[in-house]
């Protein structure tokens, strides 16, 4: 019997976490993440859960106090967004340097000023460099899948690095849905304790984190690459044992109608839901469009999209997130340097939109693939970077 | 001071962890040097000033008097700043 509950993309996050058998919880509320923690303190109260959760005073601490547990060989579980997320960057690049295998949850939110606590991408998009893996849900059904793939990926020991599951603050965070959870049993077959072979052990002394100069930095930095790059066959080996146990198999790209497709969008989290529809109804009518979800962000899987991509003639890659001053936004920024190389490679246009949890609606999508299929018709890409949904 | 080879990031540990205790001792320093100290032992008294100062410490008492361990001395110049006989002298290396 499968068992659906209603959840929001916050408590899908929490409800996950819970059936993880997590040992330590420090984190800090931030809307629009504050349920997530929220839901998993009602969890401690009611000892539903042993885990160990530490109340701190800012996402800094919280993000320092992750570290410190997970170095102990502890599984570890962070959550916040936008200000948050920026006051924990500085930590989230220990993290990842001392291989901390946490997982943070990130509903995510537009940066101040002026202030707004709505969805859009760059706070994650801020902190993109910090050597943690990256998914990006299309919904609470993905947050909950996406957790319990999260320990699993990230406590490889070829792998050992953060990640965070990014949710589209309030339209994933508190929107709620039909999410079909799995036995709890299930969950502890598929993600058994954690296994450490360097950890803080006061029988066994080790010196972590020391001060590293010129001529042994570059090294460690190196095999941070290598570690990153290790995760794209893990994150697909994870994704289909996920799918033998749920019946939900998961991919780092999704891909809708591409095969046949001339034009496509190619977008992260929740617009890849109505693009889908959008692109749906489309082809319906005969146009040859499609759509791109890549739920792994980081590391990009740049081989399989060069793959996937290379035949299509117009691509629309949205970014809800502005990296001022770039030549395009920070997805398609990816996606312009994935395929420069290609041979007959797909003419390529930036939409930005969203930002501040700016609604995109149906018809700008529609708009947005019309003008991918009329790129596709004349080979003439008009403008390389649009704002859709701004007054002018 | 040894000039070894060190090593790549395939053979070092990962995330620079260091598992074994008291490893600074393998980390050789003296490559930093500019400047080495030469310490005149005719001038020299025992007095040890120059083996209290050295922040490293690369000074080292021996059966008479003091050497310099150059494996580690960075020549920082305190010892012969400090030295009450002036019976340090620095010394550019590779000139002598």
């Amino acid at each position: 019997m499968k068992k659906v509950i209603g959840l929001t993309g916050d408590e899908a996050v929490a409800y996950a976490a819970k059936q993880c058998d997590v040992d330590v919880v420090a984190a800090y509320p931030i809307t629009p993440q504050t349920i997530m923690v929220e839901k998993f303190s009602e969890y401690v109260a009611d000892g539903e859960v042993e885990t160990e959760f530490v109340c701190v005073e800012s996402e800094h601490s919280a993000m320092s106090a992750c570290v410190g547990a997970s170095l102990t060989g502890a599984r570890v579980l962070t959550a916040t967004a936008s200000q948050g997320l920026a006051l924990m960057h500085e930590i989230m690049y220990i993290a990842s340097s001392l291989r901390c295998p946490i997982v943070m949850g990130v509903a995510n939110r537009a940066l101040s000023a002026p202030i707004n606590i709505h969805g859009d991408h760059s706070d994650m998009m801020g902190s993109r460099d910090c050597g943690w893996i990256q998914v990006y849900v299309e919904n609470s059904q993905e947050a909950y899948d996406s957790v319990i793939q999260a320990f699993k990926i990230a406590e490889d020991p070829e792998v050992l690095l953060p990640i965070t599951v990014n949710l589209d603050g309030f339209i994933i965070s508190h929107c709620m849905e039909g999410v079909e959870v799995l036995e709890d049993d299930a969950v502890r077959r598929f993600l058994p304790k954690r296994k450490v072979d360097l950890k803080i052990d006061p029988e066994k002394p080790l010196t972590i984190g020391p001060y590293c100069l010129p001529d042994f930095y570059f090294e460690f930095k190196r095999q941070q690459e290598e570690a990153m790059k290790a995760v794209l066959n893990k994150v697909k080996k994870v994704g289909k044992e996920f799918g033998r146990l749920a019946g939900r198999t998961y991919d780092v790209l999704h891909a809708y109608g591409i095969e046949d497709a001339e034009a496509a969008v190619i977008c992260l989290g929740s617009t890849a839901g109505t693009a889908r529809v959008i692109a749906e109804k489309m082809r319906k009518e005969g146009k040859k469009v499609g759509v791109m979800k890549v739920w792994l962000y980081r590391p990009f899987p740049a081989e399989e999209f060069k793959k996937v991509t290379k035949h299509l003639k117009a691509i629309a890659v949205l970014d809800r997130a502005c990296s001022f001053g770039a030549p395009v936004g920070p997805l398609c920024s990816d996606v312009r340097a994935v395929l420069y190389e290609s041979e007959n490679r797909p003419k390529i246009f930036n939409v930005i939109y969203g930002l501040g949890g700016r609604d995109i609606t149906p018809t700008d999508i529609e708009g947005i693939f019309n003008q991918a299929l009329k790129t596709a018709e004349t080979g003439i890409v008009k403008e390389p970077v649009t704002f859709v949904g701004v007054r002018e | 001071m040894s000039k070894e080879e060190k090593p790549g990031w395939k053979r070092l540990p990962m995330a620079a962890i260091i598992t074994e205790p008291g490893s600074s001792m393998q980390y050789k320093t003296g490559d930093w040097r500019a400047f080495k100290p030469v310490i005149d032992l005719e001038k020299c008294t025992n007095c040890l000033i120059c083996w209290i100062y050295c922040p490293e410490p690369a000074i080292v008492q021996t059966e008479t008097k003091v050497r310099v361990d150059y494996d580690f001395c960075k020549g920082c110049g305190i010892c012969a700043e400090e030295c009450p006989v002036k019976a340090i002298t620095m010394v550019e290396e590779g000139t002598q």
